[in-house]
Order: structure tokens, then sequence, then C-alpha cells
């Protein structure tokens, strides 16, 4: 393996707009809102800012393509622009563009800057139509719920859970994810819901019904990162470093070779072993603090767990049913409420769960403030269970 | 010896109840109540005399190689192509392209007849011909057709080795005797009174024509075993049989309790409800009304008996869903402005150059067997799919429509737009390997599973009503 980047990277400033219908809102009032936070935190002036990456998913609703938008939008000193995307990870894999600009010594501070506005479609859910004029032809007519609907399907048959287990698991997994939102002023669902509210909502794609799928919202989170020696020098304390930056995607065997069996990702179970070599973690179910994972359908969530070799492969659900995950678990996962609560704009969601990382390890994190977090996980997935990237990010304190 | 070799049909599988349309109509067409009985066949909201053709095709090639036959002619009055060779379309889900005359037969209810009169004389020479007929006509809101038609399909392989049913002779008449039309821009059959066309057509037209027929082929009217005869007035055909000294007895039952008038297709449809028990020595005589009068008498042969076995005509009858909705048929067939949402709005054009070079992935459902691992995988790609492969340009073309497919996992949709929610997709696998993600159709909540045994078949996937309704056709699983 390379030799990574553990330490070679600090998170200088960061920044994440309020998420939601934001009815006021374009994209570049939302990036402006993310953008005006981190340059604050950080403390640098945007003409210290030597490169940006730039993510949004789905531009054909919003800005459109190219790093324009945002260096149009920002006014920035006419610095290297990159947008970058790659579908509902791509708000880490901006992150990953600055990260390694500053770690190879190409910028000595650098922005990652993601957003999504998502809501002028005129309805709800997620803009349909992908894949271009082959896929078209014969890809199945279905949406990101009905997707992530088989992987419930699959893991049920594959593990023996019952359907009535398993609804109660991605139960427990939204409602968690409710109460930590509830206390989250930046989150677009603030309000805690009881499970029989949960289990007995309309069904979406079955087995997922409403709660067991994430909000559709607009927002945007930035992050300027620069090295610790700088950061040091600027005078910052409890400075936060990036310990491991893994992505992973798939190549198409999942969806074409009778190898895969539906119930799991294959790409996450890469992407993290990976990132712990990368950070020297040994036994991360000892020695994460913290997760923010990709929620976007409630079992994405559970088989996640797993998948980062957190749970047992199959047992997942139980640790769910357990509290394990629950902000007075073991280890707290989507303690900002996650996607299903703090809101899912595509491009922005890797960068707001770092955000949550960031300001939990910096203890900064108001009304949900978890006791001493060392080592905070990110996992942002973009696509489906058969096809997808699976991205990974590691940060923890500097010492 | 010349005649048929092989037959085939289709019939879709919801099956409207009359009394459920007539309920919802006798407030205003009190007059249909005497129709008010029985089933219909009637499409899925994928479905068309293309895709009703295809299906109908294959189970007649049940017992023959698809790439030996030499013409298709496809006889239908709602090819939904006007330009576009409809039967070319049955040849490529069929994969066949080269070495073939493919043509549409089309204007007339004997079109099927026709169709196949031309496929018996085409075949003289030895070549393989298929002959498809299929319709798929709507009738007006509340009108006797809407009850009386029927959706459906029949193929029928013509040749000269190992006949079921010779070709005894035939005989036409063609006359512009307009009993009904429907013009360039009508999307309903437009008739004249009844009684005139019972006096004035059938009983004027028909029955010279049976007595040219008989005469040619040197029989006697009492020698017919099976008088085939479609028509919308079920005591014409007894009246027709009854003139020309045919037995009452050898009247074929019109399918009408169960079935319906299947247009063009009908004939034919009947003529493997026949050959389905037709003993040899049988006589069948076969005809058609339409602007004139097809007749076409065969002799089943001893082959008939040997045939292998297929779906058929009873095969696909039997397979049924009732349906009571009437709602739902009128928005299966656009007679009903239904809410569809914004999800429904999305641009469905087709790139043709991309059809074009994918034809045989996306209408023949050929995928690819690697050569040096043995994988086989949908769709061919130029690397491997298989981890453990990954060899470069090793792909032999595998044809899978045949093949019988198992749900890995699955999920009924709610949010997707679909003419028929939720819409049922899933990761169907293929025993000999290859798997994709695939709508599913003809499905119900019992019936869909994980291990649940799919066939594959050929369907509409989008109408691109922006251009006119460019269909995009594509094979869906459907449970077995």
């Amino acid at each position: 393996m390379a030799r990574g980047i553990k330490d070679k990277v600090a998170i200088l400033g960061m920044g994440c707009s309020k998420f939601g219908e934001r009815w006021d809102s374009g994209a570049e009032e939302l990036m402006l809102e993310a953008y005006k936070e981190a340059i604050a935190d950080a403390g640098i002036d945007a003409k210290q800012l030597n490169a940006a990456w730039f993510s949004t998913a789905i531009d054909e609703v919003h800005v459109g393509k190219s790093g324009i938008p945002l260096s149009t939008t920002l006014r920035l000193p006419n610095i290297p622009v990159t947008h970058v995307e790659n579908m509902c990870a791509s708000g880490t894999e901006a992150f990953r563009g600055a990260c390694y600009a500053v770690a190879s010594g190409a910028a000595d501070f650098a922005l990652a800057l993601g957003v999504e506005k998502l809501k002028d479609t005129g309805y709800g859910g997620l803009p349909g139509g992908r894949g271009g004029p082959l896929q078209a032809l014969w890809s199945a007519n279905g949406t990101a719920p009905g997707n992530f609907a088989q992987l419930a399907t699959a893991y049920m048959t594959a593990h023996g859970v019952s359907g009535e287990d398993l609804k109660k698991a991605i139960g427990h997994v939204s409602w968690k994810s409710h109460q930590n939102g509830a206390k989250n002023p930046k989150a677009h669902l603030q309000k805690a819901v009881e499970m029989d509210t949960i289990l007995n909502a309309p069904m979406i794609a079955s087995p997922l019904g409403l709660f067991d799928c994430c909000g559709v919202s607009d927002g945007a989170a930035a992050a300027i990162v620069t090295t610790p020696e700088i950061a040091k020098a600027l005078g910052k304390a409890n400075i936060v470093s990036v310990k491991a930056l893994q992505l992973s995607v798939s190549n198409g065997s999942e969806s074409g070779h009778n190898s895969w069996d539906g119930s799991y990702f294959h790409t996450t179970r890469i992407a993290s072993k990976k990132a712990y070599e990368e950070a020297g973690i040994k036994n991360p179910r000892n020695e994460v603090s913290m997760f923010e994972v990709h929620d976007c359908f409630s079992v994405t969530e559970l088989v996640t767990m797993e998948d980062l070799h957190i749970s047992e492969t199959g047992k997942g659900w139980k640790d769910v049913l357990d509290g394990f995950y629950d902000a007075d678990g073991k280890i707290p996962c989507q303690i900002d409420g996650g996607l299903k609560c703090f809101g899912h704009p595509i491009g922005a969601s890797g960068l707001r769960m770092l955000y949550e990382m960031y300001l939990q390890l910096q203890g900064r994190a108001g009304a949900r403030q978890l006791k001493d977090p060392k080592i905070g996980m990110t996992h942002n997935l973009g696509g489906a269970p058969r096809e997808n990237v699976s991205s990974v990010a590691i940060v923890g304190r500097y010492e | 010896m010349v005649g048929i070799v092989a037959y085939g049909a289709y019939v879709p599988r919801l099956r409207l109840n009359r009394q459920a349309v007539y309920d919802a109509n006798k407030w205003f067409a009190a007059g249909l109540r005497g129709l008010a009985k029985g089933e219909r066949s009637m499409s899925n909201w994928d479905e068309d005399s293309i895709t009703m053709a295809v299906e109908a095709s294959r189970d007649c090639l049940t017992s023959h190689k698809a790439e030996d036959v030499r013409n298709i002619y496809f006889a239908s009055t709602t090819h939904p192509f006007k330009d576009r060779q409809n039967a070319g379309v049955i040849g490529t889900a069929l994969n066949i392209e080269q070495n073939l005359l493919a043509s549409d037969v089309a204007g007339s209810l004997k079109a099927g007849t026709s169709a196949l009169i031309a496929g018996l004389n085409a075949s003289k020479s030895g070549d393989a011909t298929l002959v498809a007929a299929a319709d798929k006509r709507m009738g007006r809101v509340a009108s006797a057709n809407e009850l009386n038609y029927g959706d459906g399909a029949a193929a029928l392989l013509c040749g000269t080795e190992n006949v079921i049913a010779k070709l005894v002779g035939h005989h036409s008449v063609s006359m512009d005797f307009v009993d009904h039309f429907r013009g360039e821009d009508a999307e309903f059959d437009y008739g004249w009174e009844e009684r005139w066309i019972r006096d004035e057509g059938y009983s004027k037209i028909v029955p010279p024509a049976i007595k040219a027929a008989l005469a040619a082929c040197k029989l006697k009217g009492s020698d017919v075993t099976h008088f085939i005869m479609p028509s919308p007035m079920p005591a014409v055909p007894k009246q027709m049989a009854k003139i020309c000294g045919v037995g009452e007895g050898a009247v074929r039952d019109l399918l009408g309790a169960n079935l319906g008038d299947t247009g063009s297709a009908h004939a034919l449809v009947m003529l493997v409800d026949a050959l389905e028990t037709a003993k040899e020595g049988d006589k069948i005589m076969v005809v058609a009304f339409g602007q004139g009068v097809d007749v076409l008498v065969f002799e089943v042969t001893a082959e008939n008996a040997k045939l292998p076995k297929r779906k058929g005509l009873s095969g696909w009858l039997a397979r049924r869903k009732e349906e009571k909705n009437y709602m739902k048929f009128l928005a299966f067939n656009e007679m009903l402005p239904i809410d569809k949402g914004m999800r429904a709005e999305f641009d469905k054009k087709t790139a043709l150059s991309v059809l074009w070079r994918k034809r045989d992935m996306i209408y023949g459902l050929v995928g690819g067997k690697c050569k040096v691992c043995g994988t086989v995988q949908f769709p061919r790609s130029q690397v491997c799919v298989n981890p453990n492969c990954h060899a470069i340009d090793s792909q032999d073309p595998y044809a899978m429509a045949g093949l019988e497919a198992n749900v890995m996992s699955f999920t009924a949709d709610s949010l997707t737009y679909s003419p028929d929610p939720p819409a049922y997709y899933g990761m169907i696998t293929f025993p000999e390997g290859g798997r994709f993600m695939a709508d599913f159709t003809d499905s119900d909540k019992e019936q869909v599973k994980v291990g649940a045994k799919m066939r594959m078949t050929f369907r509409i996937r989008d109408n691109d009503t922006m251009r006119g309704g460019f269909k995009r056709y594509f094979w869906k699983a459907a449970p077995v």
C-alpha cells in the first residue's frame, strides 16, 4: 500500500449552510452561506487560497458544469477550480482533491465546497434520469429507494432475517437519527418521531417506507485545508487532521457477475479496510469514536456498519436494536441527524459529514456534543448497491 | 408437400371482465347488456401487436430454429409503425437478419389469411416462412367493439418438411365491400349497419368463394371437419356453413367467451386452436372476410401428433388474471387523461444510432460468453466481468432470451412512474451466468419472491409520445 496522507493535512476551517427546503435560496446563496462560515473559521483571506474543488452531482437542475459557478459566486482570485462529480459521494471527492493538493505541496490552502439545490424541480425525491442513451434502452425503470430496497430483500435472504426483525431494526436506525436531528439547528428535519409512526408509514419501495428514506434537501458545506504545520503557525489549537481518505469504485462485478449476492457493499468493505490501514487503526470497533455514514436509506446504514467492519456480517441489525449506534451507545452514529434528518444535498453531503466530525473533535457540537471523541469516520456512498462509489474519510485529533 | 409445420399463439394475461365494463357504461349504453358476459383479453400497458407477435413467434419456434427462417410476414391492422418495418422488429427480436425477407401485411381483417397464403406460396421452394398475425384494436368507450374485441396473436411456420397441415388449396376474391373502415387519422373503426353487412356482404360474397375453393380442392362441404370463420356476428359463420353444406358440428367456436375477436389475427388464432386437437385426416377450412374473402383448406397429417409441446392458444389462455378495473383498461390504452405526475415527463428520446449498434443486445437479449473463462454475461462487454478473468475481447455472442432466470432481489417501487404502479423490478440471475437489473411485467405481489423463476418476454419499455410514438422495446422478466 502507498504511504498515504495520514497527518499531512489539517482542517483549518469549515462551514455548513442550514439544510432543508431552502425556497429562499439558490445554489449561489447556499455556497456563500457555507463559505462565509468556513473562511471566518479558518481565519484567512480569500486571496490566500491556492486552489479549490467544487462538487455538485446533478448539474442539470442547478448551476451547470465546470468550476466557473464556484469561482464566480465567491469571486475567487482566478485560482484553479475543479468541478468534481462522483454521484452522492461527490462531497468527499471535493475534499479528497483539496487534501491531495495540500499533501503534495501544490497548495498551502485549498478549498473544498459542495452544494446541491434540489428543490427547484417541482416534485419530491431526486430528479430522475441518468446514464446516457444506452442505459435508457435497457436499465430498469428504477429509483434510488427501489435500488436500496433490494439491499433489504437480499440482506434478509442472505442472513435469514425475518421481515419483521429487519423492519424493526431499520426503523430504529431512523428513530435514532430523528432523536439526534432534533438537537441540530441546521438539520432539515428537527423533529423526533415515534417508532409506531415510522413502522406504519406509507411504502415508498417495499420494504422501505417513508421514514426509511432520507430527506431531499438544499444545502452546501465547505472545508478549508492546510498542513498541520501552517495551522500551528497560524496559532490554531485543537487541530483536526486527516488520518485516511479512501475511495473504492465498482467495476461491474456486482451488477454483472453472479458472485455477489446483493446483501452488502463490496466497495465499502475494500475502502474501509484500506482506510484503517492508512490511519493505522487495528481494531475499529474499539478505536473509532463516532461515525457519520451514508444513511440515504435506513437499510444502507445498517449494512454499512457491517461493511465498515464494526458489526459482524449478518449481525448488524442486532447491534442496531441493542442501541450500539445510538447517541448514548458505544459508537454513536449520525449524531448530527445523518442524511435522514440533516438532509442530503448530494454534492454537499460528504463535506457535511466531515463538518460534524470536525465540530465534535473540537468540542463545538453544542447540545449534541459527545464526550471526548478522538477519531471520527465518515462514509459517503454514490450510486446503488450493485454499482457505486464508496468513499471513507477518517479524521482525528492531531497529536 | 407445402403446409404448416408448426404453430404458436399468444394471449395477454389480463382478461377484462365484460360485466365490469358494462356496469361502468350502462348509464349511457344500456343496450350493451347482452354483451356483458364472459371476458376479453386485455394487453398489459407494455404490449402491442409487435410484442404479441414476437411471443407467438417464439411459441411457434419452440420446435424449430429461428435462424432457418427465410421469410417473415406480419399481418395486423394495428402495426405500431406506419413506416418502419414491423416484421423486421420481430426478426431482430428472434435474432434473424441475414437472408431474411420481412414484410408487413395490413389493411384488412383478412390480412392474416392473406399473409398465410403468401407465406405458403413463399415456402414452396423449401424456405421456412414465418407468418405472424396480431392485433390490438381499440373500440370507443361504451361501444360493442370495446366488448367484442380481444388482443392476441398467432404464428404459423410454413414449409415443406414434417408438414402438420398440408395445404389442399386456397381461393380468394377481393371486392371493396366497406362494412367498416379506419381512416389514416382515426383511432376507432366506423361501421355500417350489421343487417346490411350480413345480407349484402357475407351472404352474397362468402358462399360463392367457399364453393369455388371446395371445387378447386375436389371436396364437398360435408368433408370439412373444422370450419373456421371469424365474424362479429356469431350466427353468420353457421349460416355460411349451412349454405355450403358444411356440417354444423364443424363450425369452430369463435372464442368470444374468454378471448374476444383478435382482428386480423383471429382466423389464425382459431386455426391454432383447431390444430391443437386436430386428428390426422381432418380437413380444416379457414375463411376470412374483409373487402373480399380468403378461403384456405388444409388436411391434417400424422405429423401433427408428433409436434413437440408448446404453450399454444390453450396454454396462454390458461395463464389468466381477471381484471375488473375498467378504469385501468382505459388508462393503459391512453383513453383516460390520468394525472401521471412530473416523473412521467422525462424525455424518452431514443438515440437511433445507439439502438442500431446495440440491436442484438436490446432487441435480441444477446449477451456474451467469455472464451477464456466461460462466464456468461449481460451485456456483452469488451473486458470480461469475471473478477478472476478480465480477459479482453474474449466474448462470443450468447442469446439469453430463451433462458429462465431467478429473482435475486426485487422491490415494488411506488415512486418511479409506471402506468401500472407499483413498478416491480429487480436483479435477475441466469443459472448459466449473467444477471441484470430488469423491469418485471405481468407480476403480482404473490408471485414475486426471491428465488422465483422468471421468463424473459419482449415488451414496450417506453413510448416516446413527444416524437409521434416511437416505442422502445426491451426484454422484461415475468413470473413463470
